[in-house]
């Protein structure tokens, strides 16, 4: 068993701009004394469009082409978990990293109870034990509270989920060898059927690339202010995301949700109104890097993590901010 | 014929708690329960609860809850029965307090095949505590059945069920065969609240027991696979600049001309 496995996404036909904060987490373990060099694997019904240049810092890409694996496989992912657990019979690597998104978030902790082998879930960092030679993870636990190591034990293969946004993406273009893996046998058994895909995307900037992000809570009352929200981010070309009590009370799609169970973003500018800041909320902000907080109880969470923030009644505050905002954008 | 609905719920930290409350024993790498503050069912899997119980009251089922742990409190765990649901099974041992996830379904899987068939397997996203979000993906590996996650609606046709998964961005409808283990999001809508009668009703059963020797469990089915090496909760240096002005429009102008002057805006 050696080697790093990258499992990457593929975004618009090229390879997701996200997998490239995976390896940075698998250079980072190779920095750190796993040898056996980085492979990046990806899946598709066609990957025509996939160069080594899209995986700056892998020593090897890996196709697997099959129209089984179109969109990241059906709805159950049982093709994606099949053709991986192929992939890792023949290569044996000894740790398979994945993103914590839709896709990861299932076919890691499925590959990882497949294979009988452990999986650490939405880890923040990773790295080499030089004591044992197996790899721990900090991942948060207790909705964001506290912070867990985990150690991997025994000796098999160790998958881990990495939270987006929080390793800075490889840069550059990537020069590695090609190889086509056939996963045809693999997929054959795939059992759960995707039906249809129904796409609720906000329109204009995704929160997952915005860099300004106007946010509001549950301090906003209703749904009418997110339209204030809204007119402040198109001035700022920025998007409009909600804490999960926004959403759960029906005043925007849970489209816009941030935090554990929502999107994680890593804006230059968060500007949270009427949020409360919530270990749960804070978790999908770790890789924002200025929170400005709008608040009227100066105790709130929020002001914990914010670099600016201003206490009092939003509906006097945000007129004002968003005016000023315009006319310095004259 | 009625379907057969297991519902794996968990007893964890009121995730409410205030952080202010939140202690960790660095010592043994626990969390100190707050005093005072009583444990809950996960909320995500109430959701899950609630997936069932709307599929009970549009036709025939049966719903069964499954819960593993130690130290319950009944009041607490009795909630589903009170919600609506028929039977509470609990697997309850100090050997299973903050089992891993792969022990967790080890007891899983022991419980659903004493107390099974079941039609569907349903349980919520994740639990507030460890938030790892893949005993149900585990569970159905090792039963050998079909998983969708993230359910926000679940609907059963003949010999299928058809659920739409909620997406970052949308959902998916999928539809997958029978029986099936299927994780339940909030978007599924609140749970609904236990009536008196549900309440009193719950207060008369008494849950089923299953020990580690009814569900031949060895030491080695408890033993984790990965080591919790450190638990803390990470210091935040509040370094807040307050921007304060002659009132809350003016504190509003300031903030926009200072975050100008850093160029952030």
């Amino acid at each position: 068993m050696s080697g790093i496995l990258v499992i990457a996404e593929i975004e618009n036909g090229v390879i997701s701009a996200a997998s490239g904060e995976l390896l940075a987490a698998a250079s980072k373990l190779a920095g750190e004394g796993v040898s056996g060099g980085i492979s990046l694997a990806v899946m598709g019904d066609d990957l025509s469009g996939v160069t080594a240049a899209q995986a700056p810092g892998a020593d090897r890409l890996i196709l697997m082409s099959d129209p089984a694996l179109k969109d990241g496989g059906t709805g159950g992912y049982d093709a994606p978990v099949l053709s991986i657990a192929a992939l890792n019979e023949s290569t044996s690597p000894y740790v398979i990293l994945f993103a914590k998104t839709d896709f990861g978030a299932v076919v890691g902790p499925r590959l990882a109870f497949k294979l009988g082998v452990p999986v650490a879930q939405d880890c923040m960092d990773v790295a080499l034990d030089s004591g044992s030679g197996r790899v721990a993870v900090t991942r948060p636990v207790f909705g964001g509270n506290a912070m867990a190591v985990y150690g991997f034990t025994g000796d098999g293969t160790q998958i881990a989920t990495i939270r987006p946004g929080v390793f800075d993406a490889v840069e550059g273009e990537g020069s590695g060898s090609v190889e086509e893996f056939d996963v045809s046998g693999a997929v054959a058994a795939a059992r759960s059927v995707l039906v249809e895909t129904v796409v609720q995307a906000s329109e204009g900037v995704r929160l997952e690339d915005a860099d300004v992000i106007i946010s509001g809570g549950r301090g906003l009352g209703g749904p009418e202010p997110f339209e204030q929200l809204q007119e402040l981010a198109d001035i700022l070309g920025g998007a409009v995301g909600a804490s999960r009590a926004a959403c759960d009370a029906g005043w925007v799609d849970h489209s816009y949700q941030i935090g554990l169970t929502g999107k994680s973003v890593k804006p230059t500018v968060y500007l949270s109104i009427g949020i409360s800041g919530a270990s749960q909320h804070m978790a999908g902000l770790s890789g924002a890097r200025n929170i400005v907080a709008i608040n009227k109880d100066g105790d709130a969470n929020i002001f914990k993590s914010a670099r600016f923030g201003v206490i009092g009644d939003w509906a006097k505050i945000l007129p004002a901010f968003t005016a000023t905002v315009r006319d310095l954008a004259g | 014929m009625a379907l057969r609905i297991a519902v794996c719920v968990k007893q964890v930290p009121d995730p409410e708690t205030p952080a202010s409350a939140f202690k960790v024993d660095e010592t043994v790498n626990r969390v100190v329960p707050a005093p005072g503050i009583p444990p809950v069912v996960n909320g995500f899997d109430l959701h899950a609860v609630e997936a069932a119980l709307r599929i009970k009251d549009a036709g025939e089922a049966e719903v069964v809850i499954l819960a593993v742990g130690n130290d319950f409190v009944m009041d607490v765990m009795k909630k589903p029965l009170s919600m609506g649901a028929d039977v509470l099974v609990l697997a309850e041992d100090p050997a299973l307090e903050d089992l891993d996830a792969v022990c967790t379904v080890n007891v899983l899987a022991a419980m659903i095949e004493k107390s099974g068939p079941f039609d569907l397997i349903l349980a919520g996203r994740q639990a507030s505590d460890w938030d790892q979000a893949h005993v149900p993906l585990g569970l159905a590996e090792r039963l050998g059945l079909p998983s969708v996650t993230l359910a926000r609606n679940v609907e059963p046709q003949d010999g299928k069920v058809r659920i739409e998964r909620a997406l970052t961005d949308g959902y998916q409808v999928v539809e997958a065969p029978t029986p099936a283990v299927i994780t339940v999001s909030n978007e599924l809508g609140e749970a609904r609240y236990p009536t008196l009668r549900g309440i009193m009703g719950a207060s008369r059963k008494q849950p089923e027991r299953l020990t580690l020797d009814d569900l031949g469990l060895t030491a080695d089915d408890l033993k984790p696979a990965l080591e919790l090496q450190r638990l803390f909760i990470p210091e935040s240096e509040s370094q807040v600049e307050i921007i304060e002005g002659e009132d809350e429009a003016d504190a509003g102008r300031k903030l926009a001309l200072r975050l100008r002057e850093l160029n952030l805006i």
